[in-house]
């Protein structure tokens, strides 16, 4: 069907200032991270910047801490991610491949999990770490973040494992193969996308975590980076400058990462969140 | 599932495709050959185990805890002293009289709903919008929907904050600008109302592109013929959304409003790092209120208690939809 260019026109405008809408607080944070002060403090907002400066980043860079910090969240994210997909691959494969009593169960209690609502158990997971002595440790958070993320990293292997025909892996054992050599050698491979693409929003969800290393690790050399820029923006509430460059700088990775990946968080939404 | 990115639900484009639709072309495995999946005994058990393991311990501890907890007196005395005081059904009893909890539950359920209705509801259009775009102008909306979603959380609420500040803030020059002089100099986190403004604002601006992404991908999905027969029957725009549009997006509707009353439910870093929960406690809702009589008040029994009685709100809400899933989940396996 043809339309008119007049019938067209409404959808594009629309479409283009819905562009403006959702673009524009990451344009502000890049803009304003970048601008000179007397461009950032200013009665008449700078729109389009004429001049750019570094020192906002210098400033950020500079603050306490901030290498650490960064080291702590890398720590904690690539370990957590590492082990949960080791963890996960076992049981994906598992549930996919294999027929078994009780798999449903499994089922349903992964499904369950991922549901799990880690913001209101901090106070008990805080309990249990302090009773292990283990608070401010980068430990239990790694434990934690793997866990948060199992659940959705298996629903989303398993969908991704059940997705290679099985009769690769059995002509690989009519070959000669074992069972574990047919998957290492066969279906590894073929998984490759999916570890990648699981891994990654795992990284994301635990790079992000919030409230419970807010309340596990007090110590400013144990935290990771949501807290440095959550306590970057109460120290630093006025300088806004420095402040985007802080929030910059913590979520360029993220959103880097992101456009990488949205072609494949597409449409997995029925197989890997919600059902099994 | 944690707060923020646990709304990102990749999975393989073909598994993506919704099984109500039995669509062309799945790479879904040809029925096995019987037999040979039933292998040895133990080992399903096995590679399970490690999984299990770990969210028993590490998800199960904390839940069996939490519900101990909430039958203890523990402040900070007992806390520091490594005292385990039982007090019976006391912290229940006084949670669920005192007005506090019920006034909190009560902005909790309004907050949740005002939010996931706005956002399924512009959600829905945005992404109907998309299916009618050019490729150009698809791109273009898609790049600024995905830019909101990979925001951080933590860095969004940031970027807000800069947004809404009283001076120099642009919304505030814009709304002076239009003419609205009072604003000018006006503290969003001031009061209960515009605060809350500013956090829906920002959640519905974060969780807007899963929906709307989501659904222009599975209305490609939607079989061309389907239009073609309304259009014979003489189906008009509005006929042909009610009759094969929405009945096909229905699963993945209930799905994603599911899925959004639980994030938005439990959003705790939005709520906490835009003011946390202020002014005057207003704008707690029940992970940031627990959060605070719990551990910022140190009343950790007591907060216990609420985390639990937290759980059993977000259940109560999310059950019509739990017992769907269930029964499903029956059919198939």
């Amino acid at each position: 069907m043809k339309r008119s260019p007049l019938a067209r026109l409404w959808p594009n405008a629309t479409a283009v200032v819905l562009f403006i809408g959702f673009a524009f607080p990451v344009y502000w944070m890049f803009t304003t991270a970048f601008k000179p002060t007397s461009d950032v403090i200013t009665e008449d907002p700078v729109w389009f910047p004429t001049s750019a400066t570094l020192d906002h980043f210098q400033k950020a860079l500079d603050a306490e801490n901030f290498w650490t910090l960064v080291g702590n969240s890398l720590t904690v994210t690539l370990s957590a991610v590492a082990l949960s997909l080791v963890i996960a691959l076992l049981a994906a494969f598992s549930l996919a491949r294999m027929r078994f009593k009780g798999r449903r169960g499994f089922l349903v209690t992964f499904m369950i999990a991922q549901m799990a609502p880690w913001e209101v158990l901090v106070i008990a997971i805080y309990m249990l770490v302090r009773d292990g002595d283990m608070l401010n440790s980068l430990i239990p958070l790694t434990l934690f973040y793997m866990v948060m993320v199992l659940p959705f990293t298996i629903l989303t292997l398993r969908a991704y494992v059940a997705a290679i025909p099985k009769e690769l892996e059995e002509s690989a054992m009519v070959d000669g193969c074992t069972r574990p050599q047919a998957f290492v050698r066969v279906i590894f491979p073929l998984l490759a996308p999916g570890l990648m693409a699981t891994s990654l929003f795992g990284f994301i969800t635990a790079w992000n975590e919030f409230p419970l290393v807010l309340i596990l690790n007090k110590d400013p050399a144990a935290q990771t980076l949501p807290l440095w820029l959550s306590s970057f923006q109460t120290a630093f509430g006025d300088d806004w400058g420095a402040t985007m460059a802080a929030a910059s700088l913590f979520a360029i990775p993220i959103l880097v990462l992101f456009l990488f990946l949205q072609r494949k968080a597409v449409g997995g939404l029925t197989s890997g969140a919600v059902k099994g | 599932m944690s707060v923020a990115t646990e709304r990102q639900d990749p999975g393989p484009a073909a598994a993506g495709v919704r099984r109500s639709g039995e669509p062309p072309g799945t790479r879904r495995p040809a029925p096995g050959t019987p037999g040979r999946g039933r292998l040895t005994g133990a080992a399903p058990y096995l590679l399970l185990l490690p999984a299990l393991v770990a969210t028993v311990l590490l998800l199960g501890w904390p839940l069996v805890k939490d519900g101990l907890l909430s039958f203890q007196n523990l402040n900070m005395r007992q806390l520091i002293q490594h005292l385990t005081e039982w007090n019976g059904v006391d912290n229940y009893r006084e949670t669920l009289t005192s007005e506090d909890f019920w006034r909190v539950t009560l902005r909790s359920v309004i907050f949740t709903a005002v939010n996931v209705v706005l956002i399924m509801l512009l959600g829905t259009l945005v992404g109907l919008l998309l299916a009618r775009l050019g490729s150009t102008m698809r791109l273009l909306l898609s790049v600024g929907l995905v830019l909101a979603w990979a925001m951080p959380p933590i860095a969004g609420t940031t970027v807000f904050q800069w947004l809404f500040a009283a001076r120099f803030g642009v919304v505030n020059w814009v709304l002076d600008a239009l003419g609205w002089h009072s604003m000018a100099h006006y503290n969003w986190t001031g009061s209960q109302f515009s605060t809350f403004f500013i956090i829906t604002l920002l959640i519905v601006w974060q969780s807007i592109p899963f929906v709307a992404i989501n659904l222009y991908a599975a209305t490609t999905t939607i079989p061309g013929e389907l239009y073609e027969a309304a259009a014979l029957d003489g189906a008009g725009t509005w006929k042909s959304f009610t009759s094969v549009t929405f009945p096909f997006l229905k699963p993945f509707l209930l799905a994603t409003t599911f899925l959004e009353v639980i994030w938005v439910f439990k959003a705790f870093t939005q709520v906490f790092a835009i003011n946390e929960g202020g002014p005057d406690r207003l704008t707690e809702t029940l992970p940031v209120y627990a959060f605070i009589e719990g551990v910022g008040n140190q009343h950790y029994g007591m907060g216990a208690a609420i985390s639990l009685l937290t759980i059993a709100v977000l259940l109560a809400l999310t059950s019509y939809y739990l017992r769907i899933v269930l029964r499903q989940e029956e059919d198939e396996l």
